[in-house]
């Protein structure tokens, strides 16, 4: 880390000065750092850290919301949660819909991320206009975009299933955010699921889009101009030139888009409310929680969540893990 | 042809069929969000296709039914914004206030633990929501925050601290150290370097960090929903718009004035500093 060595050199001791008094300054910069840091840390201790080993303390009692006021912190233990977690019906396809929409919507945003940057990259008029309009789905609250959303593919008044049938010939309308399943020239296409990976997808492309152009505008022009010289097409540069400098950029990325999605609630809650095959498990440790009040099943629900992540992020980091760790360092 | 005139003619075709098609599917959704909010319902549910609005049709009487209070019969939206206003000012200024001097720390103190604690803030981020969910809401209960703006903001600002001491971090390094010696020979305590010497030069810095953690409050919906749901004079925009689309039979150009209301703000504001806001986003990204 670059942190230690751009520490001010005015702290460091100098050698005429007796060992007490070089103890001290270290003693005071140890000191003031610790102070400084302090409100956050205690922050995120009560916050977050706390309240994550509850859970994991929770997962493993027998508590419904009532019991908590008054009965101990600890006690009452059980497996129970974790076996109705795993016996529950839905659990394994509701991980395996978790599982493709964080897949689908890491690629897609990742993708159209890319294909934006590139769009983008060389300077036109209006440029500047094009890119703030492109931030505007990642700035926007999801309640409002979900909302809307929600209205442009609505069966009966929503203007694009209107175009589609007066348009596209459409024979009825598609009910995008509640149908399970529809057929597509005869395949099964799992269509709310899908629509869910578009939004999320369209939401979330402005962010990969800032990392990949910052990226791509760090990239020295001589390297390309060379590969002009060289007689390459554009196609070479930018899979053998361009491509491996944004590996690193697209690797920590997948990362941070697969953590974010994995665990995201407001989008699925607010489009579909978890119905039609959209059915993902944050949503389902919501439902335990409010609709049943059962915090040891909710908890449970929420620990194996995180544990499927944390496997996953090792199986990941095993094989991608030298890229992401050259974008950090 | 060639292969390479072709590539070059075909992709400088692509980059404007991309550009146009990106512009509509980003924009398009937003404009029919402000189109709905000031057409009647009726002309909305006779012509569900046409995408513009008459000189005749226009009317503001969705913004009047949003904006109106709950006495009155409307739907009390000036006194969520007052929430949302409150409760992402409180997160911004009390975010800046803890993770300024963290940063401060992080970047350029030596301290027990110093790379425990990076590595800490990081990883909180990391975590799930979800699993915070429960403890929080159970804890809240207990301590009487259930229902309060407080108990929200405390949780913006363990949701926003993490990110902001790593935007700010990256940009206090940048700032000279020999300016700080000169400040402190000239007699200044720590405290007063950091005021006085490094925020004035951070400032942009500690605008765009501000504006991220804005941003965050205002649009963020799950803790509102579990904390404030049976709290409806608390509600924020968030929450209150999600609560009106729940109820019963709401005009969809309702909902949709109540979008405008909801995003307006953010947007605003964002792209007032957007400039500032990128930069501090993606400014570790361009070293790899």
């Amino acid at each position: 880390m670059t942190t230690v060595t751009q520490r001010p050199p005015a702290t460091e001791p100098e050698p005429a000065r007796p060992a007490p008094r070089k103890s001290t300054l270290r003693g005071q910069e140890n000191r003031a750092g610790l102070v400084l840091v302090s409100p956050t840390l205690v922050i995120v201790l009560v916050v977050v850290v706390l309240p994550i080993l509850w859970t994991i303390v929770l997962a493993f009692q027998n508590v419904r919301l009532v019991d908590i006021q008054s009965q101990g912190l600890f006690g009452n233990w059980t497996l129970d949660n974790l076996e109705r977690v795993f016996s529950s019906p839905g659990f394994w396809s509701s991980l395996w819909t978790t599982v493709v929409y964080t897949i689908g919507s890491t690629l897609g945003s990742i993708l159209v991320g890319l294909v934006a940057a590139l769009a983008l990259r060389k300077p036109f008029p209006g440029r500047f206009l094009v890119r703030g309009a492109m931030l505007l789905p990642y700035v926007a609250p999801v309640v409002a975009v979900a909302f809307v959303w929600q209205v442009l593919l609505s069966p009966d008044l929503g203007v694009v299933n209107h175009w589609g049938m007066n348009v596209f010939g459409w024979d009825r309308p598609i009910a995008f955010l509640t149908q399970r399943s529809y057929d597509v020239w005869g395949v099964p296409v799992p269509m709310a699921l899908f629509t869910v990976i578009v939004f999320e997808t369209w939401r979330y492309f402005p962010f990969a889009f800032l990392f990949l152009l910052a990226r791509m505008q760090a990239v020295p022009a001589v390297l390309e101009e060379a590969a002009v010289v060289d007689g390459t097409t554009p196609w070479q540069r930018f899979r053998f030139i361009l491509m491996p400098q944004l590996l690193p950029v697209i690797a920590l990325l997948s990362v941070l888009r697969f953590i974010m999605t994995f665990n995201k609630f407001d989008d699925v809650y607010l489009l579909t409310g978890g119905g039609a095959g959209t059915d993902v498990v944050a949503v389902r440790v919501y439902r335990f929680l409010t609709a049943r009040f059962d915090v040891g099943l909710a908890s449970a629900q929420a620990v194996v969540l995180a544990v499927v992540l944390i496997v996953l992020l090792g199986l990941y980091f095993k094989f991608f893990g030298r890229r992401v760790q050259e974008e950090q360092s | 042809m060639s292969r390479d005139a072709f590539q070059i003619r075909f992709f400088g075709i692509m980059r404007w069929v991309v550009i146009a098609a990106l512009v509509v599917a980003t924009l398009f959704p937003f404009y029919y969000m402000v189109l709905l909010s000031v057409k009647p319902i009726d002309n909305l549910l006779l012509d569900p296709g046409r995408i513009w609005v008459s000189a005749s049709e226009f009317t503001v009487n969705s913004y009047r039914s949003v904006l109106t209070s709950v006495e009155d019969g409307g739907q009390g939206f000036v006194l969520m914004l007052r929430n949302s206003a409150l409760v992402s000012i409180g997160a911004v200024l009390l975010t800046l206030l803890v993770a300024i001097p963290g940063a401060y720390a992080v970047s350029r103190l030596r301290f027990t633990g110093q790379r425990k604690v990076s590595a800490l803030f990081l990883g909180v981020y990391l975590f799930p929501a979800t699993l915070l969910a429960v403890p929080l809401f159970v804890m809240f209960a207990k301590a009487g925050l259930q229902g309060s703006l407080i108990g929200l903001v405390i949780v913006y600002i363990a949701q926003t601290v993490p990110v902001a001491i790593y935007m700010l971090r990256s940009y206090f390094t940048t700032v000279p150290v020999s300016v700080e010696e000169a400040a402190a020979l000239d007699g200044l305590s720590r405290l007063q370097i950091v005021r006085r010497i490094v925020l004035p030069l951070a400032a942009p810095s500690v605008m765009a960090t501000g504006l991220y953690v804005f941003m965050i409050a205002w649009n963020e919906f799950l803790f509102a929903l579990l904390f404030l749901a049976a709290e409806p004079s608390h509600w924020t925009v968030s929450l209150g718009l999600q609560q009106l689309a729940n109820g019963v039979e709401v005009p969809k150009t309702v909902l949709m004035a109540g979008s405008v209301v909801l995003t307006l703000p953010v947007v605003l504001m964002f792209y007032a500093a957007e400039r500032m806001l990128t930069e501090g986003l993606t400014s570790g990204a361009d070293k790899g």
